[in-house]
C-alpha cells in the first residue's frame, strides 16, 4: 500500500467508528433520556404509557403509608397537583414528609407513579436543584438556597 | 502566627508561580539561557511555599484552631487525628489547596528530573506548569481562601460531614488528584513542545513515565471512590453514572488512550500530532472535571458549598487553558514532521483502533454528562441521563475494544501477521467461548450478558497469558529456558499483560453483577430469608452509642446449607450535632462475592425492614483495578521506561552489547 492508501484506510476506520458512535449517541439521546416534571406539569402533559419520567416536588405531609411494607406509598406535591407514588425499595436517609424529593419510574394508566428510584436531598442545606427551582417558581418554598 | 505564615506563603507563591510562568517562557521564546535557567529554582521555591502553606493549614486543623473559619466549619476538637488531617481536604477550599499542592509537587519533580532534557524544552514545560499554578493560586486567594479568620472564635467546630468521616477520605481525594493533576505534566510537555517546536521519540520517552504515573493514581483513585461509595452510601451500587463519576472517568479513558499512543510515538516515532492532541485533551478533561465538581453546576455529594463567582472563575481558567492549548495546537501542529510508516494491520494500527474506541467512548460519556446542562440552559427542559443512555453508547464501544485488545497485544510492530496472531490466540479464544457456553448452559433462563461478559473477561486474561507464553516459549519445550526467558522479559511486557488481565478481572466482576440477587423484606426475629446461596435471619435489633454517634441497628445471622457462616450488622447512625442519619451497611465477603445488608428502618413492633444483596464475584471489580494499577507500576519500574533519554544514550555508548529489546 502506498502512504496515501494507508492514511485513507486509517481515516476510513476512524470515520466508521465515529459515525457508529455518533449514531448510537443520537439514538440514545432520543430514546434513553428521562424528562423531569412536576405533578402539575404531568397533569397537563400527554405521556405515552410505559415511558419513564422523573417527578420532583415535596413529599405530601401525611401521605406516607408504610402499612404494606416493603411497599411504600406516598404522594409528591408541588402545591397545585399531587401524584401518588408506589415504591418498593430503600428510601434515602433524608426522606421526610414535607421535604424535597425526586422520584423516577413509570406512570401507569390510572395516574400512579410506579417508582424504582427515590432520591432526597443530600444534606441539611441541600434541596435537589430541580425541585428547588420549581418550588421557588411556584412560590411554595422560599427556603435558603443551597448555602 | 503559623496560620498567618501559611497565608503569607500562599500569597508569595502566587508571585513565584508568576515568575515561573513568565521568565522561562520569555527565555524560551527569545532563546535567552539565563532566563530559561530561572525555571527550575522558581518551581522549587513555589513548591516549598505551597507546601508550607498547606502545612500551616494542616497545623490549624490538628491544633483545632477555631479562629480559622475553615477549621470551624469542617473540624471538631474531639475528632481522631486522621479525620483532623483528612478534614483539611474535606471542603472546597482545602481540596483546592490539595489540588495545587499536587500540581506544584509534579512541577518540582519535573524540575528535579530534568537533567537530561534540552534546557529550552524544560523551561517551556515548567513555564506552562507555572501558568496553571498561578491561575489556581489566584483562584484560591481571591475566591476560596482557607486562611480567613472568624471575628469571634467559637469554642468548638461544627465537625466533619459524617459521610466523610471515613478512612476513605484520607485516601480517595489524594489518589484521585494525583491522577487528575498528574496529567498536567503531559499537558505541559505538549504545550512546551509546541513552543519548543521539536517533537520526537525522545519527547515521548520523557512524557511516558509521567502519563503512566498519573494513570496509575487515577485508576486507584476511581476504584477507591467506587468502593467507598459502595460501602458508605448504603445504596448497594458501585457506579451510578453520576456526573461527578463521569468527570473522573473521562480523563481516565482519554489518559488510557494517551498512554497507548505515547508508546507508539516512543517506539515508532508515529502518531505525533495525535499524541500531542491527546495530551492537551486529557488534561482539559481533568480541568473540566474540576469545573463540574467544584463550580456547583451539578449537585452531588461532592459539590461542597458553591457560589457562582467560583464557578465563573474556574470556567475562565478552563477556557484559557483548553482554548489556548488547542489554539496553539492548531497553529503549530502542521509544522510537526511526519513520523514512521506502518501498515494498517500492525501493532500501531491496533493502537490507533484502541485510541479511536477510547476517544469515541469518552465523547459518549461527555455528551451524556453535559447534555442535560446544555439542554436546560437552552430550552429550560430538565432531563436526566442515566445508566440506560450509557449502557447503549459507551458500553458497546468498550465491548468491541475488549474484543480487540488481545489481537493488538500480539501483533508485531510496523507490519503484523493477522493470520498468525489468530492462530496463536485460537486456544485462548476457544477456551473463553467454551467457558461462556458452559456457564450459559448451567444458568439457562438467567441473564445472557453475564456469561458473555465472563467470556470477554477470560479472553482478556487468557490473551495476556498467551502473549507472555509465546514470548518465552522456546523451540522445544524446556522449562529452564522458559523461566530464564520469563525473567528476562522486559517488565513493561509483564506490566502490559498484567494490566490487560486486570481489565479482564474487572469485566468479569461487572458481568457477574447480572447474577446479583437483592431482597427487600420486613422480617421478624428468626425468620429465614434466602438470598442467593445464603440464608439470612434476624437475630436481634440493638441500640448503642459510639464515639460521637448513637445508632439503631439490626444483627443478622448468616447460614449456608445450615452451617453458620457469619453475622451481618447494619444500622442507622445519628452523629452528634447533625440531624442527618447515615446508613451503615453490613458487608461480609465470601470468596470473591459479598453479602451486603442495608437497614431501611426498625418498626415500632420490632420488625426490621432491610435490603439484602448477594453480589457474586463483585470484589473482582476493584481487584481488577488494583491489578491494572500494579501492571502500570511494573511498567513504570522498567528501566527502559524510567531512565531518561540522556542516561540511555550515555549507557548504550558505554555498553553496546546486551539482549535485543
Amino acid at each position: 500500500m502506498t502512504r496515501k492508501q494507508k492514511r485513507l484506510s486509517l481515516i476510513a476506520a476512524a470515520g466508521l467508528v465515529l459515525a457508529a458512535s455518533a449514531g448510537l449517541i443520537l439514538y440514545a439521546l432520543n430514546d434513553r433520556i428521562v424528562f423531569f416534571y412536576t405533578p402539575s406539569d404531568l397533569a397537563k402533559q400527554v405521556i405515552g404509557p410505559g415511558s419513564r419520567v422523573r417527578i420532583g416536588g415535596l413529599v405530601d405531609v401525611g401521605s406516607v403509608d408504610k402499612s404494606a411494607l416493603p411497599i411504600i406509598r406516598f404522594s409528591i406535591t408541588d402545591g397545585e397537583a399531587k401524584l401518588p407514588v408506589v415504591y418498593k425499595g430503600s428510601l434515602p436517609d433524608l426522606f421526610r414528609e414535607g421535604q424535597g424529593v425526586v422520584s423516577e419510574g413509570i406512570v401507569t394508566s390510572d395516574h400512579v407513579l410506579q417508582a424504582d428510584t427515590v432520591l432526597a436531598k443530600h444534606d441539611e442545606n441541600y434541596m435537589p436543584k430541580e425541585v428547588a427551582d420549581v418550588l421557588k417558581a411556584k412560590g411554595v418554598w422560599q427556603g435558603g438556597a443551597p448555602k | 502566627m503559623i496560620v498567618e505564615l501559611g497565608h503569607y506563603a500562599l500569597v508569595l507563591a502566587v508571585i513565584t508561580a508568576f515568575a515561573q510562568f513568565v521568565f522561562p517562557l520569555w527565555g524560551a521564546v527569545s532563546r535567552d539561557a539565563s532566563l530559561q535557567s530561572m525555571a527550575r529554582p522558581s518551581a522549587f521555591v513555589t513548591f516549598i511555599l505551597v507546601g508550607l502553606s498547606f502545612g500551616a493549614l494542616t497545623y490549624a486543623y490538628i491544633s483545632s484552631d477555631f479562629s480559622v473559619a475553615n477549621v470551624v466549619m469542617n473540624s471538631h476538637s474531639t475528632k481522631p487525628l486522621i479525620y483532623k488531617i483528612s478534614g483539611v481536604w474535606s471542603n472546597h477550599e482545602g481540596s483546592m489547596m490539595l489540588w495545587v499542592l499536587i500540581l506544584v509537587f509534579f512541577a518540582a519533580l519535573v524540575a528535579l528530573r530534568g537533567d537530561g532534557m534540552p534546557e529550552r524544552l524544560l523551561a517551556s514545560v515548567l513555564s506552562v506548569q507555572g501558568s496553571i499554578t498561578f491561575a489556581f493560586l489566584v483562584f484560591i486567594v481571591l475566591t476560596s481562601n482557607p486562611f480567613l479568620r472568624v471575628g469571634d472564635p467559637p469554642p468548638d467546630g461544627q465537625g466533619l460531614n459524617p459521610i466523610l468521616a471515613d478512612p476513605g477520605l484520607a485516601i480517595h481525594p489524594p489518589l484521585l488528584y494525583l491522577g487528575y493533576v498528574g496529567f498536567s505534566v503531559a499537558f505541559a510537555f505538549a504545550i512546551g513542545a509546541l513552543i519548543h517546536g521539536r517533537i520526537d521519540a525522545v519527547w515521548a520517552r520523557f512524557v511516558r513515565p509521567w502519563t503512566l504515573l498519573a494513570w496509575i493514581f487515577l485508576t486507584l483513585g476511581i476504584a477507591m471512590g467506587s468502593y467507598w461509595a459502595y460501602y458508605e452510601l448504603g445504596w448497594g451500587g458501585w457506579w451510578f453514572w453520576d456526573p461527578v463519576e463521569n468527570a473522573s472517568l473521562m480523563p481516565w479513558l482519554m489518559g488510557t488512550a494517551l498512554l497507548h499512543s505515547t508508546i507508539v510515538m516512543e517506539k515508532r516515532d508515529a502518531l505525533k500530532v495525535w499524541t500531542i492532541l491527546l495530551s492537551i485533551l486529557t488534561f482539559s478533561l481533568s480541568l473540566l472535571g474540576t469545573f463540574l465538581v467544584r463550580s456547583g453546576v451539578i449537585t452531588s455529594v461532592h459539590s461542597f458549598a458553591s457560589d457562582p463567582g467560583r464557578g465563573l472563575f474556574i470556567l475562565g481558567i478552563l477556557i484559557v487553558f483548553i482554548g489556548g492549548g488547542l489554539l496553539l495546537f492548531a497553529l503549530r501542529a502542521s509544522t510537526l514532521r511526519q513520523g514512521g510508516l506502518f501498515a494498517p494491520v500492525s501493532r500501531e494500527g491496533a493502537l490507533v483502533l484502541n485510541n479511536l474506541f477510547l476517544a469515541a467512548s469518552t465523547v459518549a460519556v461527555l455528551v451524556g454528562t453535559l447534555y442535560p446542562l446544555v439542554l436546560e440552559t437552552l430550552s429550560g427542559s430538565k432531563i436526566s441521563v442515566g445508566a440506560p443512555y450509557f449502557n447503549l453508547t459507551a458500553v458497546p464501544l468498550f465491548i468491541i475494544l475488549v474484543v480487540l485488545v488481545p489481537f493488538g497485544q500480539s501483533l508485531a510492530w510496523k507490519r503484523g501477521d493477522l493470520l498468525g496472531v489468530m492462530q496463536r490466540l485460537l486456544l485462548a479464544f476457544g477456551l473463553s467461548v467454551l467457558a461462556a457456553l458452559i456457564i450459559l448452559a448451567f444458568t439457562t433462563g438467567g441473564p445472557v450478558m453475564a456469561p458473555v461478559g465472563i467470556g470477554l473477561g477470560l479472553w482478556l486474561i487468557l490473551g495476556s497469558a498467551t502473549e507472555v507464553f509465546m514470548r518465552v516459549k522456546p523451540q522445544r519445550f524446556d522449562l529452564r529456558i522458559m523461566i530464564a526467558r520469563a525473567l528476562g522479559l522486559p517488565r513493561s511486557a509483564w506490566g502490559a499483560a498484567l494490566a490487560h488481565a486486570g481489565l479482564g478481572m474487572t469485566v468479569i466482576g461487572i458481568a457477574a453483577t447480572a447474577w446479583g440477587v437483592e431482597h427487600i423484606s420486613v422480617t421478624k426475629a428468626g425468620e429465614r430469608i434466602a438470598v442467593g446461596p445464603y440464608v439470612v435471619a434476624l437475630e436481634s435489633s440493638f441500640k448503642r452509642s459510639g464515639a460521637g454517634y448513637r445508632e439503631d441497628g439490626a444483627r443478622f445471622l448468616v447460614t449456608r446449607d445450615d452451617q453458620a457462616s457469619g453475622a451481618l450488622e447494619t444500622s442507622k447512625r445519628v452523629h452528634a450535632g447533625r440531624e442527618m442519619p447515615t446508613t451503615e451497611a453490613g458487608i461480609i465477603t465470601f470468596g470473591l462475592g459479598q453479602l451486603y445488608a442495608s437497614l431501611n428502618e426498625i418498626l415500632p413492633d420490632g420488625r426490621v425492614s432491610v435490603h439484602i444483596y448477594w453480589k457474586p464475584l463483585v470484589t473482582l471489580i476493584w481487584g481488577g483495578a488494583l491489578v491494572m494499577a500494579l501492571g502500570g507500576a511494573l511498567s513504570l519500574s522498567d528501566r527502559r521506561v524510567r531512565i531518561t533519554a540522556a542516561e540511555r544514550v550515555l549507557r548504550s555508548s558505554v555498553k553496546n552489547r546486551g539482549a535485543p529489546a
